[in-house]
C-alpha cells in the first residue's frame, strides 16, 4: 500500500444557481491575460446543452480519456506514441477556436469619440484575435438556459439514448447547471499525453500542472483530456490549465472557485488513498463499476492502520486530521452523495458532483402526492423532471441505480427534517430506506444546509 | 505513460503508470506571483440591486487587479447558514470598468454647444449667456438637433461647472427653482453620493424625482393594505419559512447573493413551489412548477384564497388564523352598505362619527361588533387615535378583552345582495358585476356588513341562506374557483387546490411560517396592486405578517435605507430648510414627455359599472390635474408662475402667501402647471441625472423622451389621440412641444444611454475609488465604499461634482439671485396630521364649487421657504441648526438629537465663519456619512431607545427594551470600515434584530400590538376611498393585463412575404446585467451572446421563419428594437421576453423600419397612470416620498415580432 494525499472538490449541483460568479473571479485571476481571452479554467454549463468546447463529452470524436485494449490494458483513447509522432504537426483530435467560441470584444472607444454624425453611436463585436469585424456565433456559455436548444442542446452527448424520450417541448423541459473547473484526475490522460514531459501531478497534494519551463506548445494534452480543460495559450505557444488555485491552498486558503461561489456549493478536503490501487481500479472492465472501484482506492482515514501507515510514509500529521475533517470524504465516501464526473473516461476524477433534485413533470399526476393528506407536500422523486437517466450517463456511465439512491436520499433529509421542524411523525423507516442513520441525515443536513466556511473547506 | 512521453527521464512505478520526478517546480512562482497583491481594500457595489455586498478588492503595484467577496460578515449563529461570500458574477467583474475603454475619463460637452457657450462666454457674463443661447430657437435647436448623435469634445471642471451653474441660475430666475430637476434613485446603494446632489437640489428648491414607483417596483399594494411603503424579511429568514411560494422574482438571477438560503432551507424541509411562465434559473428549485400565463397570477391567488376561505374558515375553523384576523386586519370592522339599483354595494368603514359621537378624530375611528354584548364598540389603534391628544397611550391594537365579532353570520337581521366588480369579463375593462349576499345588521340606523363577510362574498364562498350567485364547488367556473382560474391561467385546478390547501396548513402547524416571494414579474403590471392584494388575503388569512419565516417577501427594487432618519434630513436639507420638492417620477414624465397625448383610452373605460362616473369622459391626466388640485399628488412644476415671483407678488400684495395663492387660482389667474404642461413656461428646464442611466433603463416611453424632451430622432410612429379622447380640464396645444430640456447633464463612468443623449457629462468616481455605506433590506448590515485607488484621469467622487456645482452656482447667484422667497407647494403627507384632512376618502373639489380651497385641507399645503442663494454652497458643507430645534423624523416618530450633533462636531471638527459658524462640518463624503450613522435609530442606540420611548408614549406599550440591549452603541465609519455592522433595532422599521434575530416586517406590531401606519391600524382587505369605488377595487380582485391590441388595433406593418407575430412583451431583469449596469461589461457579454436579445419560443420563431440567432425586428406604435433572437423550449408560445434595461449603443444596428437606432427594450414600453395611485389625504392613502405614487408599469405591452435583413449596419 502506497498511501498518497490528495486534494479533491465536491459540488452540489443541487445547490447551483448557474450564476457564473466562479467562472469570473476566477477568469479575472487567473487567466485575465492575452492568449487567454477564450479560456474559462472554470466554466459552468447549462444542462441539456453542448458545454465547453462545444461537445466536449464526446470521445468518439475528440478521443479524449483511456480505453481498454482488447487484452483490458489502459491505453489512451488516441492512440499511443506511434499514432502521436505521426500526427506530431496535425493533431486531428484538436478542439477549433470556434468550438471554444472565438472571444470578441468591442470598439467600445467609439462611444466616447464618435464625431458628430447622423446617428447615436453604437458599438459592435470585433475579434479578440483578429480585430476584425465578427458575426457572433458561438461562446463560451452561448447556450446558457437552454438557449438554443432546438439546434444545440439536442445534441448532447448525454442525450445519446434518451431522444425518443427526451422531447425539447415546453412541457417537458427541464434544466440543470454544472460547474467545471480541471479533474485533476488519479489517472490523468493529459499527462500521459504530453511528448515533452511538461505535465505532471504533484507528489504532496495530486494538483496536476503544465511546466511552462518545458512545455513545447504540442497541446497532445489538450485532445488528451476528455474535459477539456487543458488549454493553449496561443500567444506564449504553451499550455495552461486550473492550478487548483496552489498559491492559495498552500497558505490555507481555499480555491477561489470555491470561497467565491454564492451558492456556498463547494467542498474542498483531503482524500488519503493507495497509489497501487489507482490502475486495477482504471482499469475495470465495467464502466458501471469505475465508480466503485475509485471509491475503493480510498482509505478511510478513521482507520488507525492507515493513520499509522500514513505517518510512516511520511504524511504530515495535520495533513492526516485534515483527511480526517474533509468533506469530500464525508459526502463522497462515507455518505456516498457525491459522484464522478463521466467515470468512463477512465481517468479517475477527484472533482464530484451532487446530482440535482428537479421540480415534478406533472404537477397534478405526480406520485407521491396525497389529496387528503396535505402534510405530505413532497413528490416520490421517480416524478421529477430531470430524467434520471440522463444524469447516470453524466455520472455513473449509465447506471441508474445508484443515481436513484442518492436523490433518495436528498429527499430522505428534506422529509426528516420537515417532520422535525414541524413536530410532525418522522417515519421511523425513511433512513433505514435510503441506506441511513437519523444521525446520517442529521450529520449530511448539516453538511449541505448549514455548511459554515470551516465545514466547506 | 510508458508508451506516451518520448524524452522524460525519471524513475518509473513498477506498473509504468507513473513516472517520479523530482525538481522543476520553477516554473510554479509564475502563479504565485500572480497571486500576490500590495493591498486589500473593502468596498461595495453601489448598483441598484439591493445585494450591497461587501468585497475585497485587490490591488497591485498601484492598479485595481480583482475582487472576491468578504467572508466577514457576522455571523447569524449556529443553526444557520452564514451570509457569507455575498456577490455575484456582475460585481465580481466590476473592476473590468476601471480602466475599461468606455470609461468617461474627462468632462465632455458635445461640440455645436460647446462652440456656442464659448462664444457668448466669450462676450457675455455666464448666466446672460446661458440665457442668449437658450432664448435664441435657431442658436438652441443647434446643440439641441445634436443630442445623442456624436460629437463629444473634452472640456474641462472649471467650464463645465460654470456652464451647468449658469442654467441653474438663470432657469431659476427667469422660470423658478421648481424647473430644475434631478433625478437619482435608490439611496440606500450608496447614501451620501445620492444625499449629494439631492442636498443641492433641495437647497436651492429643485426638484427632487421618486424612483421607486417610477421603476413601477413599488407595490402600491403594501401603502394601500400596510400602510407602509414596502418592508420585508431579509434573506436570511427565508430559512425560518417551511413553505415558500415563489411567484414572480427569480432569486437566482435578481437576489444572487441570496439565494442560496433559499436552495438550503429546502433540506430543512421547505417546500419551494414556483410560479413562472417560462422554466427559468429558480424553477429548477421548485417541488411544484405552475406555470400560470402572464399576467394572470392574481386569477390564481384568487382561487387559492377561495380554497382557503372555504377550507380553513367555512368547513372548519383554526384558532389560530382566527384569532390573528380578528387581531390584526380590518376584517372584524364594519362597513356600511349603500343602495344601489336592487341591491347594495360595499360603501364606507363605519366609524365612530357615524354613531352619533363627538370629540377627537371619531371621524377616524372605526367600529367593531362586541361578540358578547351585540353593541358596537370603538376599539384603540385607528387613526383617530394616533394624533389626537385623547388619543395618548391608546395607539395600539389591545382590544381590552372585546371579542370582535368577525362574521355576522347567524346573528345578522338581513341577508342582503351585495353587488360586487369583476374584470374577467365585460364590455369594457370596467368588467361587469356579479351579485353574492351578505350577512348585514342596523347599527346606528345604517346596514351594515363586516369586513370578512364581504371578502367571503367577494371570493364566493358560499353560506347557506345567503341570497346571489354562487358557484357550486371548486369545479364550477365561476369567479373564483380553481375550475375558473384554469380558464384563465391555465395551472390545473387540482395543482392550485393542492397548493393553497399546502400553503394554509403548513401555516397552521407553523404558526404562520408560510412564504411569498413576489417581485417584478408580478409587480410591473398595470393592475399590480390587485395582484398583491390578492397575495396579502393569502398571507394575511394565515397569520403569516408579522412571523419570522411568513409574509410577503417583496424583492423589486425595494431598498432599505437602515439609518433612514439621518440619511433624509442630509439628503433633503431638512437641517436648513423645510419642506423640500419631492416629486412622483411616473406622472412627472407622463406629462413632460408628452406621453398623454397618445392616449386612446382613459380611466373611463376602466372603472366599474358599479362606480359613480367619475372619470367618465376625462383622461388619465385630467386625474393627475385634480390629484394635484386636491393636495394628493405632488405636481411638479407647481404653477405657471415662478413661484420666487409669487411669494414677491404676495408681498407686494401686502397678503399672506396661501391666501394669495388661494385668491389667485380661484381668479383663474393662475394655474398648476400640470393644467398646460406644453406652456413653456412649465417645462422643466434643466435636468440633472446621476447614479442613474434614465434614457438605457427606467426610461418607459424612451422614444417620446427622445421626442419631446430631447427634441432628437425617435420612432415613435403612435398617434396623438382623437379629439374626443383629449382632456377636458388640461390644455390641449395643437403642436406638440420638441426639445423640452435646456440641459440634460449626466454624472457617470461609464458611457451609458443617457451620457450619449446627454448636453454634458461629467466623469464619475467609480464604487472603488470613493468613501460611501450602503445598506439593504436583505441583510441587516451597514457596509462602506472605500477607495482602493484615488479618482483616476479626471473623474471626480459624486459628492465633489456637486460641490464644485454648488461653489460655482453659489458665485454666480450672488449677483443674479441674492436672497428669495420660495412658495412651495406640498401634497397632505402620510405619517402627519395631514392624512385626516380628508375624512372617509370623499372626493369635494373646490374646483366645482363644492367647498372653498382652503390649503393643507383640500389642497396643497403652501410653505414659504427662504433660499439664501449665495449661501447653497456653504450649507450644503455643514450641518444646518433645524435639526437642534426642530429635530429629525421618520414615519411619524421624531427626536431632537442634541448629543449626536454635539457628538458631531467633536468628530467632523466644526465650521468657522459664514452661515454655518460653529455648526459640524460637512465638507467631505466620510463626514456625511458620520452624520448619518449618529443621526439615525439604527445605527445609534442612543436614538433608538428615544424613539422607541416616544411611541411608548403614543401607544402604551412597552417598546424600549428593544433597543436597549444595544443602547450605548454608535456604530462610526470606522467600524463600517473594519466590518460589516448588524443595526439595531429602531422604530424607523417594523422589525426586529433584537438578540441576533432575522428580521421579518411587522414583528413589532404583532408582539407588541403597536398598529400598522392605516385608517384602522390594522391591515387591510377593505379600501373605502372614492377612486378605489370607482375602479371597482375595494376589495381584493381579479383584473386581466390591459388589452392593448383592442386599444391599440393591429400593429403590424403587414407587408408581403414577411411574415410577422403579435406577441407578450416582457422585460425581466437580466441574468448577465444589474439593470443597464455590467451589460456593456466584456466579462458578462462574453458570458453569453454578447448583446440583447430577444428570447421565443420554438413554436413562434417557427411561424414567421425565425432560427435561433437570427437578426429580428420588434416593434409597436412606441417604437422598434433590433435585436437577434434566442430560441429555446423553455419559454411558452405566446410570449417573448427581452431581458431590460440593454443600452442602445451595443450591438443595437440600424433598424429597418425606422431607419434610426434599434431601440432597447423601453422603446417599446409607454407609460400609463393608474388614477388610484394618485389618491391622498387619507389614511394610508396620502403621499409620501417613494411610498404612494402613480407607478410606471410596462408589463401589459405588446410587440410585432419578425425576421429582418441578416445584414446590419451600425
Amino acid at each position: 500500500m502506497r498511501i498518497m494525499a490528495h486534494v479533491a472538490m465536491v459540488m452540489n449541483l443541487d445547490k447551483c444557481i448557474g450564476c457564473h460568479t466562479c467562472s469570473v473571479t476566477c477568469k479575472q485571476t487567473w487567466t485575465n491575460r492575452p492568449g487567454m481571452e477564450y479560456v474559462y479554467y472554470n466554466n459552468v454549463e447549462t444542462k441539456p446543452g453542448l458545454g465547453y468546447p462545444r461537445r466536449y463529452e464526446d470521445q468518439e470524436q475528440w478521443k479524449g480519456g483511456w480505453s481498454l485494449d482488447r487484452k483490458g490494458r489502459l491505453r489512451l483513447k488516441a492512440g499511443g506514441r506511434l499514432r502521436k509522432l505521426l500526427s506530431i504537426f496535425y493533431n486531428p483530435d484538436l478542439p477549433p477556436i470556434d468550438d471554444f467560441g472565438d472571444p470578441w470584444t468591442y470598439n467600445y472607444q467609439t462611444l466616447v469619440e464618435a464625431p458628430l454624425g447622423k446617428f447615436n453611436p453604437s458599438v459592435h463585436a470585433i475579434s479578440a484575435l483578429t480585430g476584425r469585424d465578427m458575426r457572433l456565433r458561438w461562446g463560451s456559455n452561448w447556450d446558457d438556459d437552454l438557449a438554443g436548444s432546438l439546434e444545440l442542446a439536442r445534441d448532447d452527448p448525454n442525450l445519446a439514448g434518451l431522444q425518443d424520450r427526451v422531447k425539447m417541448e415546453f412541457e417537458q423541459v427541464f434544466m440543470f447547471y454544472l460547474p467545471r473547473i480541471c479533474e485533476h484526475c488519479l489517472n490523468p490522460s493529459c499527462v500521459a499525453s504530453c511528448p515533452s514531459g511538461a505535465m505532471y501531478k504533484r507528489a504532496e497534494d495530486g494538483i496536476v500542472l503544465v511546466d511552462q519551463d518545458r512545455c513545447r506548445g504540442w497541446r497532445f494534452c489538450v485532445s488528451g483530456c476528455p474535459y477539456k480543460k487543458v488549454y493553449f495559450n496561443h500567444r506564449t505557444g504553451k499550455a495552461e490549465k486550473c492550478t487548483f488555485c496552489y498559491p492559495r491552498t498552500e497558505i490555507g486558503l481555499p480555491t477561489i472557485c470555491s470561497e467565491t461561489c454564492v451558492g456556498r456549493l463547494r467542498y474542498l478536503g483531503l482524500f488519503l488513498y493507495d497509489a497501487d490501487a489507482v490502475l486495477p481500479a482504471a482499469a475495470v472492465p465495467d464502466p458501471q463499476q469505475l465508480y466503485q472501484a475509485q471509491l475503493s482506492v480510498f482509505l478511510d482515514p478513521e482507520d488507525p492502520q492507515v493513520q499509522a501507515e500514513a505517518a510512516r510514509q511520511g504524511i504530515a500529521a495535520d495533513w492526516i486530521e485534515a483527511a480526517r475533517r474533509s468533506p469530500v470524504y464525508a459526502l463522497a465516501v462515507r455518505h456516498r452523495v457525491a459522484l464522478p464526473l463521466h467515470p468512463e473516461y477512465r481517468t479517475l476524477p477527484m472533482v464530484w458532483y451532487i446530482p440535482p433534485l428537479s421540480p415534478v413533470a406533472d404537477v397534478v399526476h405526480a406520485a407521491g402526492y396525497d389529496p387528503a393528506d396535505p402534510d405530505n407536500v413532497f413528490a416520490t422523486i421517480d416524478a421529477l423532471r430531470i430524467p434520471i437517466d440522463y444524469l447516470a450517463n453524466l455520472f455513473t456511465a449509465g447506471d441508474p441505480d445508484v443515481v436513484r439512491t442518492v436523490l433518495r436520499k436528498l429527499a430522505a433529509i428534506r422529509a426528516y427534517m420537515r417532520a422535525k421542524q414541524l413536530d410532525l411523525p418522522v417515519d421511523p423507516n425513511l433512513p433505514g430506506s435510503v441506506g441511513a442513520t437519523p444521525a446520517d441525515l442529521e450529520d449530511l443536513y448539516r453538511l449541505l444546509a448549514i455548511a459554515k466556511y470551516n465545514e466547506r473547506y | 505513460m510508458r508508451g506516451a512521453q518520448f524524452f522524460s527521464p525519471g524513475e518509473s512505478s513498477p506498473d509504468y503508470r507513473e513516472v517520479h520526478r523530482v525538481g522543476g517546480r520553477a516554473a510554479e512562482q509564475f502563479s504565485r506571483q500572480r497571486w500576490h497583491h500590495d493591498k486589500v481594500v473593502r468596498s461595495t457595489h453601489g448598483v441598484n440591486c439591493t445585494g450591497s455586498c461587501s468585497w475585497k478588492v485587490f490591488v497591485k503595484d498601484g492598479i485595481i487587479t480583482w475582487e472576491t467577496q468578504q467572508t466577514d460578515y457576522p455571523s447569524p449563529g449556529p443553526d444557520l447558514p452564514e451570509h457569507e461570500p455575498r456577490g455575484c458574477p456582475r460585481g465580481a467583474s466590476f473592476s473590468w470598468y476601471t480602466y475599461s475603454p468606455s470609461r468617461v475619463r474627462y468632462p465632455y460637452v458635445r461640440g455645436p454647444l460647446l462652440e456656442l457657450w464659448r462664444e457668448a462666454r466669450g462676450r457675455l457674463d455666464p448666466v446672460a449667456a446661458w440665457a442668449e443661447i437658450t432664448g435664441d430657437p435657431e442658436r438652441a435647436a443647434r446643440y439641441k438637433d445634436a443630442r445623442g448623435k456624436g460629437g463629444f469634445v473634452r472640456s474641462t471642471w472649471p467650464e463645465v461647472t460654470e456652464l451647468i451653474a449658469a442654467a441653474h441660475v438663470h432657469t431659476i430666475k427667469e422660470y423658478g427653482p421648481d424647473r430644475v430637476v434631478g433625478f437619482s434613485p435608490i439611496p440606500a446603494m450608496s447614501m451620501v453620493s445620492y444625499a449629494a446632489g439631492s442636498r443641492f437640489l433641495s437647497l436651492i428648491g429643485g426638484v427632487i424625482l421618486s424612483f421607486y414607483d417610477w421603476y413601477a417596483d413599488m407595490p402600491i399594494a403594501s401603502p394601500q393594505v400596510f400602510g407602509d411603503q414596502t418592508d420585508v424579511p431579509e434573506s436570511a429568514d427565508w430559512w425560518n419559512s417551511s413553505y415558500m411560494i415563489i411567484w414572480g422574482t427569480n432569486l437566482p438571477i435578481t437576489r444572487t447573493p441570496d439565494a442560496h438560503f433559499m436552495t438550503e432551507a429546502r433540506y430543512r424541509g421547505q417546500k419551494v413551489v414556483v410560479v413562472s411562465p417560462d422554466y427559468s434559473d429558480h424553477t429548477k428549485f421548485a417541488d411544484d412548477w405552475l406555470a400560470a400565463k402572464p399576467g394572470t397570477d392574481g386569477a390564481l391567488a384568487m382561487a387559492m384564497g377561495h380554497v382557503i376561505l372555504t377550507e380553513f374558515f367555512r368547513d372548519r375553523q383554526v384558532p389560530y388564523f382566527t384569532e390573528y384576523v380578528k387581531t390584526y386586519t380590518d376584517l372584524p370592522f364594519l362597513v356600511t352598505l349603500r343602495q344601489h339599483g336592487d341591491g347594495y354595494v360595499p360603501d364606507k368603514f363605519l366609524t365612530a362619527a357615524d354613531l352619533g359621537r363627538d370629540g377627537e378624530g371619531v371621524a377616524h375611528k372605526t367600529v367593531l361588533l362586541n361578540a358578547e354584548t351585540g353593541e358596537p364598540f370603538v376599539p384603540n389603534g385607528s387613526l383617530g387615535f394616533r394624533y389626537t391628544e385623547s388619543g395618548m397611550g391608546r395607539w395600539n391594537l389591545d382590544l381590552a378583552g372585546v371579542d370582535p365579532v368577525l362574521t355576522l353570520y347567524g346573528r345578522h337581521s338581513e341577508a342582503v345582495a351585495v353587488e360586487l366588480s369583476r374584470f374577467d369579463v365585460g364590455p369594457t375593462e370596467g368588467g361587469s358585476t356579479i351579485h353574492r349576499g351578505v350577512p348585514a345588521v342596523r347599527v346606528g340606523g345604517r346596514l351594515v356588513t363586516t369586513v370578512f363577510d364581504l371578502l367571503m362574498a367577494q371570493y364566493a364562498v358560499q353560506r347557506d341562506g345567503l341570497p346571489g350567485q354562487w358557484p357550486a364547488g371548486y369545479d364550477d367556473p365561476q369567479p373564483y374557483t380553481p375550475a375558473w382560474q384554469e380558464t384563465i391561467s391555465s395551472v390545473p385546478a387540482a395543482a392550485a387546490v393542492r397548493v393553497a390547501r399546502e400553503f394554509a396548513r403548513n401555516a397552521e402547524l407553523s404558526r404562520g411560517r408560510s412564504m411569498i416571494c413576489m417581485g417584478a414579474g408580478t409587480n410591473h403590471w398595470y393592475h399590480s396592486d390587485q395582484i398583491y392584494r390578492a397575495f396579502f388575503t393569502l398571507t394575511l388569512l394565515c397569520g403569516c405578517q408579522g412571523v419570522n419565516g411568513g409574509g410577503w417577501a417583496h424583492y423589486v427594487g425595494q431598498e432599505k435605507v437602515r439609518p433612514v432618519t439621518g440619511w433624509s434630513t442630509l439628503a433633503f436639507a431638512l437641517d436648513w430648510q423645510r419642506p423640500p420638492r419631492q416629486m412622483t417620477g411616473t406622472s412627472f414624465w407622463y406629462v413632460h414627455t408628452d406621453q398623454w397625448r397618445y392616449e386612446h383610452f382613459g380611466p373611463g373605460e376602466l372603472s366599474s359599472p358599479l362606480g359613480r362616473g367619475l372619470f367618465a369622459g376625462r383622461t388619465f391626466i385630467d386625474c393627475l390635474s385634480q390629484a394635484s388640485r386636491l393636495g394628493w399628488a405632488p405636481s411638479q412644476p407647481a404653477f405657471d408662475r415662478n413661484s420666487l415671483d409669487l411669494a414677491d407678488e404676495a408681498a407686494r400684495a401686502g397678503q399672506p402667501v396661501p391666501e394669495y395663492v388661494v385668491q389667485e387660482l380661484q381668479a383663474g389667474r393662475l394655474r398648476f402647471a400640470v393644467e398646460d404642461p406644453d406652456d413653456p413656461r412649465n417645462f422643466p428646464r434643466v435636468l440633472t441625472v446621476w447614479r442613474a442611466n434614465l434614457l438605457g433603463s427606467s426610461g418607459k416611453g424612451m422614444e417620446y423622451f427622445m421626442r419631446h424632451l430631447l427634441g432628437t430622432e425617435h420612432a415613435v410612429s403612435a398617434e396623438e389621440s382623437p379629439e374626443h379622447l383629449r382632456p377636458v380640464e388640461v390644455t390641449w396645444r395643437e403642436q406638440a412641444p420638441q426639445a423640452k430640456l435646456d440641459l440634460l447633464t449626466t454624472i457617470d463612468f461609464r458611457m451609458t444611454s443617457t451620457c450619449t443623449f446627454s448636453d454634458v457629462v461629467l466623469p464619475a468616481a467609480t464604487w472603488y475609488e470613493k468613501h460611501d455605506i450602503s445598506t439593504t433590506d436583505m441583510h441587516p448590515f451597514v457596509n462602506s465604499f472605500n477607495p482602493a485607488i484615488a479618482p483616476p484621469w479626471e473623474s471626480r467622487t459624486d459628492f465633489d461634482a456637486f460641490r464644485l456645482i454648488a461653489e460655482d452656482f453659489s458665485r454666480l447667484a450672488e449677483s443674479h439671485l441674492g436672497k428669495r422667497s420660495d412658495v412651495v407647494a406640498t401634497p397632505l403627507l402620510h405619517d402627519t396630521p395631514d392624512e385626516m384632512a380628508q375624512p372617509g376618502g370623499r372626493v369635494r373639489d373646490w374646483k366645482t364649487g363644492e367647498e372653498q380651497p382652503v390649503p393643507a385641507v383640500n389642497m396643497p399645503r403652501l410653505t414659504v421657504v427662504e433660499r439664501d442663494y449665495p449661501m447653497v454652497a456653504q450649507k450644503m458643507a455643514a450641518l444646518g441648526p433645524l435639526v437642534d430645534t426642530l429635530g429629525t423624523a421618520a414615519k411619524g416618530i421624531g427626536w431632537v438629537p442634541t448629543e449626536s450633533v454635539d457628538y458631531l462636531r467633536r468628530a467632523n471638527g466644526v465650521v468657522r465663519g459664514g452661515p454655518a459658524d460653529g455648526r459640524p462640518t460637512l465638507e467631505r463624503d466620510i463626514q456625511v456619512a458620520e452624520a448619518i450613522l449618529a443621526l439615525s435609530g439604527t445605527t445609534n442606540g442612543q436614538l433608538a431607545v428615544r424613539g422607541w420611548q416616544e411611541l411608548e408614549r403614543r401607544t402604551g406599550v412597552r417598546l424600549a427594551d428593544l433597543a436597549e440591549e444595544r443602547s450605548s452603541e454608535r456604530i462610526t465609519f470606522y467600524d463600517t470600515q473594519v466590518r460589516p455592522q448588524a443595526v439595531i433595532t429602531s422604530p424607523e422599521w417594523s422589525g426586529s434584530e433584537t438578540a441576533g434575530r432575522r428580521y421579518s416586517p411587522f414583528v413589532v406590531n404583532v408582539e407588541r400590538k403597536k398598529p400598522w401606519h392605516t385608517l384602522t391600524g390594522r391591515m387591510h382587505f377593505f379600501l373605502d376611498h372614492d377612486w378605489m369605488a370607482e375602479y371597482g377595487e375595494m376589495l381584493p380582485t381579479y383584473r386581466p393585463p390591459l388589452n392593448y391590441a383592442r386599444h391599440f388595433g393591429a400593429q403590424g406593418l403587414q407587408e408581403e412575404g414577411r411574415p410577422e407575430l403579435t406577441l407578450r412583451y416582457l422585460t425581466p431583469h437580466s441574468k448577465w446585467s444589474i439593470h443597464s449596469e455590467f451589460q456593456d461589461n466584456l466579462h458578462m457579454l462574453r458570458l453569453f451572446r454578447g448583446g440583447p436579445v430577444i428570447w421565443m419560443s420554438p413554436v413562434d420563431a417557427a411561424k414567421i421563419g425565425v432560427a435561433d440567432n437570427d437578426w429580428i425586428e420588434a416593434y409597436n406604435r412606441n417604437g422598434v428594437v433590433a435585436c437577434r433572437a434566442v430560441v429555446s423550449h423553455r419559454m411558452p408560445e405566446g410570449t417573448v421576453f427581452m431581458y431590460h434595461a440593454k443600452d442602445r449603443h451595443l450591438l443595437t444596428p440600424r433598424s429597418e423600419i425606422s431607419g434610426w437606432h434599434g431601440g432597447s427594450d423601453n422603446s417599446l414600453t409607454r407609460l400609463i397612470i393608474k388614477p388610484t395611485h394618485a389618491i391622498g389625504g387619507y389614511g394610508q392613502f396620502s403621499f409620501a416620498f417613494n411610498y404612494y405614487g402613480t407607478t410606471g408599469g410596462q408589463r401589459d405591452e405588446i410587440t410585432v415580432v419578425r425576421r429582418r435583413s441578416q445584414e446590419v449596419e451600425y
